[in-house]
C-alpha cells in the first residue's frame, strides 16, 4: 500500500526532476525522467483515491499501427490518423507535433505494458473503437495504478495532496515550486520541472472570466483537482500562451450529474433518438445531424449556449433502449405534456413542439440508427435530417441535459522536445510540458476518442527524457 | 415465519443498494475485460432480483473492479461491487440452505463454529471414555484394526455417512431453487457443453487468473497467491477425499483394516492431501488476516475463517495422528480428529462450502447464456 499521509520523512528541498501533476502525462515523464538515471520527485494535487487527474476516467488510447496485436483488430497507419486528426480540428494543430505524436504513438502499446498498464481484448462493447484503440484493462484508474505501482518499484517518490501554487522563474529558467502539504508552504528546487498539472476546466472562477455567470451552470466531467494553478503561474511567469481560452470541450451529460468527478456514467447519447428541446420548450439544434463522435463532440457547446445551460432530451418507448443506459433514470410520463410538466417545462408548448415535428416527418423512411437513414423532416426550423421518427407511443421518456465540460484547450506552447516557448519566443532551458497543459498544440479543437492520452503519453515521454538531460547538465 | 421478516428485509435492502451500483457499473462498462459478471451485465439494461443473485454468485471476489473503479468510495457515486455482492452471497449461502436457524447461527460467528467444534470434540471423547473406558482410550493399539479398538467401525461410518446424505440433499435442493431463482430453465440444468465451460472455469479458478496476473488479493497489487493456496487447499482435500475412498474400498471389498502402513495408497493419499490443505488454509487464514477490509463483507469474513479454519484443523489432527498412531496417544487424537471431522460435516450446509454449489451453478447459466449469446452474434454476422 503506498503512504497516503506522505510518511514522516522529511520532504527533499531539492531534486533533479520535479514533476507537477499526478496523471498519464506526468507519470510518464516521471517513469521516463527515472529510466534516464534521474531522482524524481512526482507532486500529485489530489489525495492518493483519487490521483490520476482526468486520466482516470479515460478508456482507450489511440496509437498509429503498422501491424496487429491481441488487443487491436486492424491496422492503423500513420495517414490515417493524420487525416483523422486533421479532420476533427480543422487544421487547427502544429503539423510537426502532430506528426511526432503520431509516429512517436508507435510503440505505445509496448511502452505503456512494459510500465503497468494491462491491455483488454476487444470485447462487444469496444468493437467500434478497437481497430484503431487500444482499451486498458479495467480502464483509467486500473492503468494509473499500474504506472504508480512501477514508479514505486523504480524508486520515484510520489508526493499527495501537493498543491503546487507558484513557479519561480527567472529569464526562462525553473528554480523552484512553492508548494502547500499538509497546510504547510514549502520551497523545492529541481533541476528541471516538468509541468504536466493538466488544464483549468475545474476552475469555475476562471472559467467565469470567459463565460460569466453561465458556468455556474456548466458540469465538469472530471477531477475536480485541475484549478489550472501551474497553467496560471507558467503563463503569469513568461511562457507563451497556446489556444483560445474561451474553447473547451464539452459533451451533453445529463442534468442530475454531480457538478465535478462525475466521470463517463453521467453521458447521455438519447439526442439521435427523438427531439431536444431548450427551457422555453423550442427545439434548438438539427438531433440527426450526424453519428456519434461529430455529434459527442458538440452537444455540450449547443446546450452551453441555450439559456440556463440546460435542455430536455424527449424520447418514446419505442427507442428508450436503443443507447447505453443511463446512470440516472429517465423522467417518465403518459403523456408529453405530463412529461414536460414533470420537467419544469411548459406543457401545452413542449406538446405543441412534439407535434409540430411528428407533422413534419417525411413519410416512408426506413428507420436504421446504423446508417445516414432516410427518416427526416421538411419545412421544420431546424429541420431533423435523420433518424426522425414521430414521437408518440407512451410512457414518454425525459432527460435533462447540461454540458458537461471534459477539458480546455488552452495552455502552454511547446517545441518538439516538449520545452516551453516563452514570451522571447526561445524555450526554457530546463522546463517542459506533458498532457492537458499543452494538448492544444496537437488538437487545437475538436475531439478524436482516446487522443488526449496519446499525446500525454508521447509528449510526457518525451518530457520526461528532456528534463533528466537538462538535469544532467546543470 | 416471524424469523425470516428481517433477513428477508435485509436481503431486499442489499439487491435494492447493488442495483443502484450496478446501475452506475452498466453506464460505464471499464470493467468488462476482467471476468465474467461484466459481460452478463451488459445483457442487461435493468436488473431483477434474479439477475443480481446470479451476478453475485458469478462474482469470484477477486477485487480487480473495486481497485480500478473511479468510483469506489470515497467518491460520492460509493461503488463497491465486492462488498456488496459478498454480502449478498452471505444471505444466498443461508437463504439456501436448511434449517435456517442453524444457518444463521454458524454464519454470524467464528465463535460458534469453534463451540460446535469442540462439543464434537468433547462428545466423541466422553463416548469413548464411558463406552470403552480410560484404558482404551489411553492404551497404546497397534496392528490391524487399532483405531477400531478405539472406536468402532459402525460408530466411525454410519453417523457420517448420513450426514452427508443430508449434506447432499440440503445442497442438491439449494440447486434447485437458486436455478429456479436465478430463472435458469429445466432443460438448460443439464447442458453438457456449459458443465465442461463451467468446470474448466471452477477447476482452474479462472477468474483469480486476471489477465494470467492474478487477482488484487490481499491488497491493490495483483498476485497470483490467492489462487495457489486455495488450488493447495482443494486438491488436498480432494486427495484427502480420494484416500478415504480407498481405504473404505479396502476395508469393504479386500477386508484389510486400518491403520494402513505408510507406502499404502490410503496413507499416501491421505498425507500428501493433508499437507497440501495445512499449507493451503493456513495460506489462505493468513491472506484473510492481511486483506483489505473495504471491499469485504465482515460475515462473509467470519464464514471463511470458521470453514477455513476447522479444514486446517481437520488436516493438522489427521497429520498428527498419523505421526503418533503407534503411541499412547493415539485414542486421544483419534477422538479428537474424528470430532473435528463430524463438526466439519454439521457445519457443510451453513458454511463457506455451499460457494461451491451456488458459483457453480452461476458459472454453468453463464455458460449457457453466453453461448446464446455467440450464437446470436454470428447470426447477425457481428464480427470479432
Amino acid at each position: 500500500m503506498h503512504d497516503g499521509q506522505n510518511g514522516s520523512t522529511a520532504v527533499p528541498q531539492s531534486v533533479d526532476v520535479l514533476v507537477i501533476g499526478g496523471g498519464n502525462a506526468a507519470m510518464c515523464a516521471a517513469l521516463a525522467a527515472r529510466r534516464e538515471g534521474a531522482e524524481v520527485l512526482v507532486l500529485e494535487g489530489a489525495p492518493e483515491h483519487f490521483r490520476g487527474g482526468n486520466s482516470r476516467h479515460t478508456r482507450d488510447v489511440r496509437y498509429m499501427h503498422n501491424r496487429v496485436n491481441n488487443y487491436v483488430t486492424g491496422l492503423y497507419p500513420e495517414d490515417e490518423f493524420w487525416d483523422d486528426l486533421i479532420r476533427v480540428t480543422g487544421g487547427k494543430t502544429n503539423e510537426d507535433l502532430a506528426r511526432l505524436t503520431i509516429r512517436s504513438s508507435e510503440d505505445l502499446d509496448e511502452w505503456m505494458a512494459e510500465h503497468g498498464v494491462k491491455w483488454q481484448r476487444p470485447l462487444r462493447g469496444t468493437l467500434h473503437l478497437a481497430r484503431t484503440n487500444l482499451f486498458m484493462l479495467g480502464g483509467g484508474r486500473g492503468m494509473m495504478n499500474g504506472y504508480y505501482e512501477t514508479a514505486r518499484r523504480l524508486g520515484i517518490r510520489v508526493l499527495y495532496d501537493a498543491n503546487a501554487q507558484d513557479l519561480a522563474i527567472q529569464d526562462g529558467t525553473f528554480d523552484h515550486v512553492v508548494v502547500m502539504l499538509n497546510g504547510q508552504r514549502r520551497e523545492i528546487k529541481a533541476k528541471a520541472v516538468v509541468a504536466a498539472a493538466g488544464g483549468f476546466e475545474a476552475n469555475i472562477p476562471w472559467l467565469k472570466q470567459y463565460w460569466g455567470d453561465d458556468a455556474d451552470n456548466f458540469i465538469i466531467r472530471g477531477t475536480p483537482y485541475n484549478t489550472g494553478t501551474v497553467l496560471a503561474s507558467l503563463l503569469e511567469r513568461g511562457a507563451q500562451t497556446n489556444g483560445d481560452p474561451r474553447e473547451f470541450h464539452a459533451v451533453a451529460v445529463d442534468g442530475r450529474a454531480p457538478t465535478f468527478d462525475g466521470g463517463i456514467v453521467t453521458r447521455l447519447d438519447s439526442v439521435p433518438f427523438g427531439i431536444v428541446v431548450n427551457r422555453n420548450g423550442e427545439r434548438f439544434y438539427d438531433e440527426g445531424e450526424d453519428f456519434w463522435p461529430k455529434r459527442y463532440a458538440i452537444w455540450g457547446g449547443l446546450i452551453a449556449r441555450q439559456p440556463g445551460q440546460e435542455a430536455y432530451s424527449i424520447i418514446d418507448s419505442d427507442v428508450i433502449d436503443r443507447f447505453m443506459p443511463s446512470v440516472f433514470h429517465p423522467i417518465e410520463a403518459g403523456t408529453v405534456g405530463e412529461l414536460a410538466t414533470k420537467m419544469g417545462l411548459d406543457g401545452d408548448t413542449v406538446t405543441g413542439t412534439v407535434e409540430t415535428f411528428n407533422r413534419s416527418i417525411v413519410p416512408g423512411g426506413s428507420f436504421d440508427p446504423g446508417e445516414l437513414d432516410d427518416c427526416r423532416t421538411e419545412s421544420l426550423a431546424p429541420n431533423k435530417t435523420h433518424w426522425a421518427v414521430p414521437i408518440k407511443k407512451p410512457p414518454f421518456y425525459g432527460y435533462p441535459l447540461r454540458p458537461g465540460i471534459t477539458f480546455t484547450y488552452m495552455g502552454v506552447t511547446v517545441d518538439d522536445r516538449a520545452r516551453i516557448i516563452m514570451h522571447d519566443g526561445r524555450p526554457s532551458p530546463n522546463m517542459t510540458a506533458a498532457g492537458e497543459l499543452m494538448a492544444g498544440n496537437v488538437l487545437g479543437r475538436g475531439y478524436l476518442a482516446g487522443v488526449g492520452l496519446t499525446i500525454g503519453a508521447v509528449f510526457g515521454r518525451i518530457a520526461g527524457k528532456e528534463a533528466a538531460r537538462s538535469a544532467r547538465s546543470r | 415465519m416471524q424469523g425470516v421478516a428481517e433477513p428477508v428485509k435485509q436481503m431486499q435492502d442489499l439487491l435494492k443498494e447493488a442495483d443502484r451500483q450496478l446501475t452506475i457499473c452498466n453506464a460505464c462498462r471499464y470493467c468488462e475485460g476482467y471476468c465474467a459478471v461484466w459481460p452478463a451485465m451488459e445483457l442487461r439494461r435493468t436488473f431483477k432480483d434474479s439477475d443480481i443473485l446470479y451476478l453475485a454468485n458469478l462474482c469470484f471476489d477477486c477485487r480487480a473492479c473495486y481497485y480500478a473503479c473511479q468510483f469506489a468510495p470515497p467518491h460520492q457515486f460509493a461503488v463497491n461491487i465486492p462488498e456488496v455482492f459478498s454480502q449478498i452471497r452471505v444471505e444466498t449461502y443461508q437463504d439456501y440452505s436448511w434449517p435456517r436457524l442453524l444457518a444463521r447461527m454458524v454464519k454470524h460467528n467464528t465463535g460458534a463454529a469453534i463451540a460446535i467444534t469442540i462439543a464434537c470434540v468433547v462428545t466423541v471423547f466422553a463416548f469413548v471414555l464411558i463406552a470403552k473406558g480410560p484404558g482404551v482410550l489411553f492404551g497404546t493399539h497397534v496392528g490391524e484394526g487399532a483405531f477400531f479398538r478405539v472406536v468402532p467401525y459402525a460408530a466411525m461410518v454410519i453417523p457420517p455417512s448420513i450426514i452427508l446424505l443430508f449434506v447432499l440433499g440440503v445442497f442438491a435442493v439449494g440447486a434447485l431453487r437458486f436455478w429456479r431463482d436465478t430463472r435458469g430453465s429445466p432443460e438448460e440444468m443439464f447442458s453438457w457443453p456449459a458443465f465442461a465451460k463451467a468446470s474448466a472455469d471452477a477447476f482452474g479458478m479462472r477468474y483469480l487468473k486476471g489477465d494470467s496476473s492474478g487477482c488484487t488479493y490481499p491488497d491493490e497489487q495483483f498476485s497470483h497467491v490467492r489462487r495457489v493456496f486455495h488450488h493447495f487447499t482443494f486438491y488436498g482435500f480432494t486427495l484427502d477425499l480420494i484416500s478415504t475412498t480407498l481405504a473404505a474400498i479396502y476395508h469393504h471389498y479386500f477386508h484389510w483394516e486400518s491403520p494402513y502402513p505408510l507406502t499404502s495408497l490410503p496413507v499416501l493419499f491421505g498425507s500428501v492431501g493433508g499437507i497440501a490443505l495445512m499449507i493451503g488454509t493456513a495460506g489462505l487464514l493468513y491472506l484473510k488476516w492481511k486483506s483489505d477490509r473495504v471491499p469485504g463483507d465482515a460475515t462473509m469474513m467470519q464464514m471463511d475463517v470458521s470453514f477455513i479454519l476447522i479444514l486446517f484443523l481437520s488436516a493438522s489432527s489427521g497429520m498428527l495422528l498419523l505421526a503418533l498412531r503407534d503411541t499412547a496417544a493415539m485414542g486421544t487424537l483419534l477422538a479428537i480428529h474424528l470430532g473435528i471431522i463430524a463438526a466439519f460435516f454439521i457445519m457443510i450446509p451453513y458454511g463457506k462450502l455451499a460457494h461451491v454449489v451456488y458459483r457453480y451453478a452461476a458459472l454453468v447459466k453463464n455458460a449457457v447464456e453466453q453461448r446464446r449469446v455467440a450464437e446470436a452474434d454470428a447470426a447477425h454476422g457481428h464480427a470479432h
